[in-house]
């Protein structure tokens, strides 16, 4: 079985993306910033990361770079899932080595065929 | 708001006149969802007085509108991607080999809804590069509904439909935002032709296709009216061609006029 890290400050986020992965069959685990998220990737790396945008203490950008200078491998695919829905933050993303990208709000489907996208589901 | 025998009876004979598709009845919920904008619509008390507005024929759009309210159009990019991938790596490559000499595929979307299995068709051919620079593609996407078929010439999609099944570098390159929504670029557009079609009509163009996508329609059309579509597309596939079918869906028991491709599931071969 495959394992989400869900990253958000939101709980209530949380507990709706982790309702969905789990009707698809992943093993979700929590983090509310990217600070807890990073320990938890160097401590269990996780398949793929679902990111937010903005969070207290390390934002998801800020995490994503973090991760590419700890020379994690495999890295974990990114999927960044953000209410940031402007051009100008999705390509930000991708070029930071965001794998997809999910504008919330969000559905069981479309995170399921960005799932498929990056290989996890 | 109840849905009544006379009324059911009422919306699904306009629904197969026109269509040929079928409504269950054990899909009332879906039907009762779809009617009950077009009652507030017209200010129309009862699904019963929907109906006797259609026997009326005063209101020669009224039933338009109930039948256009009744299709359903759920579709979304690269649907089942990896019979996609399997169109585009097995179908396609081998009808290339086949028109080496015209290098010209013609590639219909029978039933396309809003237009993202075409868009997602144009795009896969788009994105390989130099393979189709010296080739003439011809993507046609056709439906039944006059809206349906707008709604896909202008390939405008809300946020949600955009990002159901379309990677996020392939929506960057091939869609700008439009206030809220996203318009695929001009050059996409260009790619595709759209029409108006009932699938119980000869095919909307002379000659053949070479592939041809019917995914998630037929399973809404009657025994009978499956098997006239299915005749219709016989008609008109290549030889040669490729039919392509949604995942739940089978030519078997529905017409001789196609076999089973027996090395790749979920397409399907004339029968010469």
């Amino acid at each position: 079985m495959k394992t989400c890290l869900v990253v958000d400050d939101s709980k209530v986020i949380r507990k709706v993306a982790r309702h969905i992965l789990e009707t698809l069959e992943f093993n979700v685990a929590e983090a509310g910033d990217g600070r807890e998220a990073l320990a938890y990737c160097q401590d269990t790396p996780p398949d793929v990361v679902l990111l937010d945008w903005n969070m207290p203490v390390m934002s998801g950008m800020e995490f994503l770079r973090a991760l590419g200078t700890s020379g994690m491998s495999p890295r974990p695919k990114i999927v960044f899932c953000t209410t940031e829905n402007g051009v100008g933050h999705i390509r930000a993303a991708i070029e930071a080595g965001a794998d997809e990208y999910v504008m919330k709000p969000f559905d069981r489907e479309t995170l399921e065929s960005k799932l498929q996208i990056v290989g996890l589901a | 708001m109840e849905l009544s025998p006379v009324a059911m009876r009422a919306f699904a004979g306009l629904l197969k006149d026109r269509t040929g598709q079928e409504l269950a009845a054990s899909r009332h919920w879906r039907i009762e969802t779809a009617l009950k904008p077009l009652l507030r619509d017209r200010e129309l008390p009862s699904f019963d007085s929907l109906a006797a507005g259609l026997a009326d024929r005063r209101d020669i759009k009224l039933a338009d509108a109930v039948v256009e309210a009744l299709l359903n159009h759920e579709t979304f990019f690269f649907r089942e991607q990896a019979a996609f991938n399997m169109l585009m790596a097995g179908p396609v490559e081998a009808l290339a080999a086949a028109r080496g000499g015209t290098r010209r595929l013609r590639i219909w979307c029978a039933g396309c809804s809003t237009g993202q299995e075409a868009y997602s068709i144009a795009m896969a051919f788009a994105d390989a590069g130099d393979r189709w620079r010296a080739w003439t593609v011809e993507i046609i996407g056709t439906d039944v509904s006059a809206s349906i078929v707008g709604r896909a010439v202008e390939g405008c999609y809300s946020q949600f439909e955009i990002q159901r099944g379309l990677p996020v570098r392939q929506m960057m390159r091939w869609f700008t935002p439009d206030g809220d929504d996203w318009r695929a670029n001009a050059d996409l557009r260009r790619m595709v032709r759209f029409e108006r079609h009932n699938l119980l009509d000869p095919a909307p163009f002379p000659g053949t296709a070479d592939i041809i996508l019917c995914r998630n329609v037929l399973l809404y059309f009657a025994a009978e009216e499956r098997t006239r579509v299915f005749d219709g597309l016989a008609a008109t596939i290549a030889g040669d061609g490729c039919l392509m079918l949604g995942a739940g869906e089978t030519v078997l028991g529905n017409t001789t006029r196609f076999e089973p491709d027996a090395a790749q599931r979920g397409f399907y071969r004339p029968v010469a």
